[in-house]
C-alpha cells in the first residue's frame, strides 16, 4: 500500500501542543485534560504498532474516541470512525472495504465485537506521561460512516484538511472557550464540533448517550459552555426543559435538519445575547455554508456563485454542492460515485425559492403523494412549529383507501399546554385553522394527535419512520 | 361530514340517503379526511377492512357501509 508521505502537515497533535493553557474534555462521569497528550498518550504506549496502518475506532465512549483520534492523525494511515449506533453484523463488510488491520477498543468498557484484527489497541481513556515516539508523518485519511436507515452504511472518505476548510476566521462561530454539543463527536455533525474545539483554542463538553437532557444541560453549565450545537430536533427538546435557562452560549448553531424560523426564534427568545446560526452540511457534501441573519432558509445570491470555493446549484430542485469541503469518495463501493462528473454532489434536499430566499422543503426521498398531489412531511412541520403552543412536530403519511395517502401529524405540546381534553380540542382546531391558513388543502393534516414526546434517532434527527 | 366540508371550504348540498356522493360537495380529499376521522371515533375503516373493492353512490349506501362495518 502507498502511503501519503508528506514533509509536515499540521496534525491534531500540533493544535494540542501549541497551546499556553489546560484543555479538557468532559464527558458525564469523567474527563480529560488533553493537552497532556502532547507529552503523554492514552494508547498504553501502543501507537507505534498503530502507524501506518488502517485503524478501526470502536471505543464505547466519545471521551476515549477523542484522545484516539488526536493521537491517530498524522500516524495512521487511514481512520475509520465507528458511530455509536452501527450495526455489529455490518462490522465484517466495513473491515473488509476499508482494509481495517487494526482496531482501539476501550479498558473497563464492554466491547462492541470480536474484533480478530492483527493488532488491537486499549484507550485509558486517560493519559499517561510518556515520550513521543517518532514516526513518519501521513497525511492521514478519515472515514465517516452515513447514517443510511436500511442496508450497510456507506463509508465517505475525508481528509483533515478538507473536514476543516470551513473553520475560516471571522465567523460568531470564532473565539469559544468551552464547546459543548448534542451530537455524538464520531458523526459528521459531531466532529465538526470536535475538530473546533481542538483546532479553535477550546474545551468540549461531550454528550452522552441516555444521559436526561436537563442532567446534560447542567453539565453545559456547569462548565461554561460558550458555543453550543445541535439539531433543530435536539434544541426542541433542550428548550422542554427548565435548564436551558441555566446556559448562556455566546454562539448557538443548528445542523443536520431544517432551522425552520419557529425554532431560530425560540433561541432567540431564550438567549437573546447570543449569536443564533444555522449550518448545512451533509456527511458528503461538507459543510456548505453558514447562515448568521437570524432567518430560515438561505440568499438566493448563495446559488451559481463561488463562496470560499463552495459553488451550489438546484437542478430539479434538489441542491448540489461542489467544493474542497466535499468526500473525496466512497470506500468500497464498486461503481457508486459520489459527486457527478462536473464534481457535484447531489444532497437529495429539496429548495423552493421564496422571494430572494432559499428555503428547505424536505428530503427527495421523503415525498408524500396525496391523490398524485407531492407533500414534503418537513414543510407542514415547519408550519405546524410555527403555531405559539406547539414545541415540536413529526408529520407522516396514513394509508387512506381513497386518495392512496393522506397526511397527519404528531404533536408535542409546550409544556404549559398540558392540559383538559377541551383544551386540547381547542388547541387542535386553532392549529389546523392556523395549517389551513398557510397550506394548501391537500397539505393541511386529516389528524393531530398530541404525544408526550417524539422520538429523537441517535443522529439527532427526528425519527421517521419510512413506508 | 358538515365539518370536514367547512374546514375544505365546501359547500354541501342538503343530505338525505338518496343524495349522490359525487354530487355532495365533497371531493376525494374531502371523502379521504372523512373517512380517516371515522376510523379515528369509531375504530373502524370499512373500506380497508372489506376484501371487494366497493364504493358507495349515495350516502344512504355509505352510511350503510359503516352499519355493516361495525358488526
Amino acid at each position: 500500500m502507498k502511503m501519503a508521505r508528506v514533509d509536515a502537515p499540521p496534525s491534531l497533535r500540533d493544535y494540542v501542543a501549541d497551546t499556553s493553557g489546560a484543555r479538557y474534555f468532559w464527558q458525564r462521569g469523567a474527563s480529560v485534560c488533553f493537552t497532556d497528550l502532547d507529552r503523554g498518550t492514552s494508547l498504553g504506549g501502543r501507537l507505534a504498532d498503530l502507524a501506518g496502518r488502517s485503524v478501526l475506532v470502536a471505543t464505547a465512549t466519545q471521551l476515549a474516541a477523542a484522545l484516539a483520534l488526536i493521537e491517530l492523525d498524522g500516524r495512521a494511515r487511514r481512520i475509520t470512525i465507528l458511530p455509536p449506533d452501527a450495526e455489529v453484523a455490518h462490522l465484517p463488510a466495513l473491515i473488509e472495504a476499508a482494509e481495517i488491520d487494526a482496531v482501539v477498543v476501550e479498558q473497563g468498557s464492554p466491547e462492541r465485537a470480536t474484533f480478530d484484527l492483527p493488532v488491537r489497541a486499549v484507550c485509558a481513556p486517560s493519559i499517561k506521561t510518556a515520550e513521543l515516539v517518532p514516526s513518519a508523518r501521513l497525511r492521514t485519511e478519515w472515514v465517516m460512516l452515513t447514517s443510511g436507515t436500511t442496508g450497510v452504511p456507506k463509508m465517505v472518505m475525508h481528509t483533515l484538511a478538507g473536514l476543516t476548510a470551513p473553520m475560516r476566521a471571522g465567523s460568531p462561530a470564532d473565539g469559544a472557550a468551552v464547546w459543548g454539543t448534542f451530537y455524538d463527536i464520531r458523526r459528521y455533525g459531531g466532529l465538526q464540533i470536535f475538530l473546533r474545539a481542538v483546532l479553535g483554542g477550546a474545551s468540549l463538553v461531550l454528550s452522552s448517550a441516555g444521559e436526561p437532557v436537563a442532567d446534560h444541560l447542567g453539565r453545559l453549565a456547569r462548565h461554561g459552555v460558550t458555543h453550543l450545537s445541535g439539531t433543530p430536533s435536539h434544541w426542541r427538546r433542550a428548550l422542554m426543559s427548565q435548564a436551558i435557562r441555566t446556559i448562556a452560549p455566546r454562539y448557538v448553531r443548528l445542523s443536520g435538519e431544517i432551522a425552520d424560523q419557529a425554532i431560530l426564534d425560540g433561541l432567540r427568545a431564550v438567549f437573546p445575547h447570543a449569536s443564533v446560526g444555522h449550518a448545512y452540511a451533509s456527511t458528503e457534501a461538507g459543510v456548505a455554508f453558514d447562515v448568521n441573519d437570524g432567518l430560515a432558509g438561505f440568499p438566493a445570491a448563495f446559488v451559481g456563485t463561488n463562496r470560499d470555493g463552495v459553488e451550489m446549484k438546484v437542478v430539479e430542485d434538489s441542491l448540489r454542492i461542489r467544493s474542497p469541503r466535499t468526500a473525496s469518495r466512497y470506500v468500497g463501493t464498486e461503481g457508486l460515485a459520489l459527486a457527478d462528473d462536473a464534481g457535484f454532489v447531489d444532497t437529495g434536499d429539496m429548495v423552493e425559492l421564496r422571494g430572494d430566499r432559499y428555503h428547505f422543503v424536505g428530503r427527495k426521498g421523503g415525498i408524500i403523494n396525496i391523490g398524485g398531489l407531492k407533500v414534503h412531511p418537513e414543510e407542514i412541520e415547519a408550519v405546524i412549529n410555527r403555531h405559539p403552543q406547539v414545541r415540536m412536530a413529526l408529520v407522516r403519511s396514513r394509508q387512506s383507501p381513497i386518495v392512496g395517502s393522506l397526511v397527519v401529524a404528531d404533536v408535542v405540546l409546550k409544556s404549559e399546554e398540558a392540559s383538559t381534553p377541551a383544551r386540547q380540542i381547542e388547541v387542535r382546531d386553532d392549529i389546523l385553522k392556523f395549517c389551513r391558513e398557510a397550506l394548501p388543502r391537500h397539505k393541511v393534516p386529516a389528524a393531530i394527535s398530541f404525544v408526550p414526546s417524539l422520538a429523537v434517532a441517535p443522529t439527532g434527527k427526528l425519527a421517521r419512520r419510512r413506508a | 361530514m358538515e365539518d370536514v366540508a367547512r374546514e375544505h371550504g365546501k359547500i354541501l348540498a342538503p343530505l338525505d340517503d338518496d343524495l349522490v356522493l359525487a354530487n355532495s360537495g365533497l371531493d376525494s380529499l374531502g371523502f379521504a379526511v372523512l373517512v380517516a376521522r371515522l376510523e379515528d371515533t369509531l375504530g373502524v375503516d370499512p373500506f380497508t377492512a372489506a376484501e371487494d373493492a366497493f364504493f358507495p353512490v349515495t350516502l344512504g349506501d355509505f352510511v350503510k357501509v359503516y352499519e355493516n362495518g361495525a358488526r
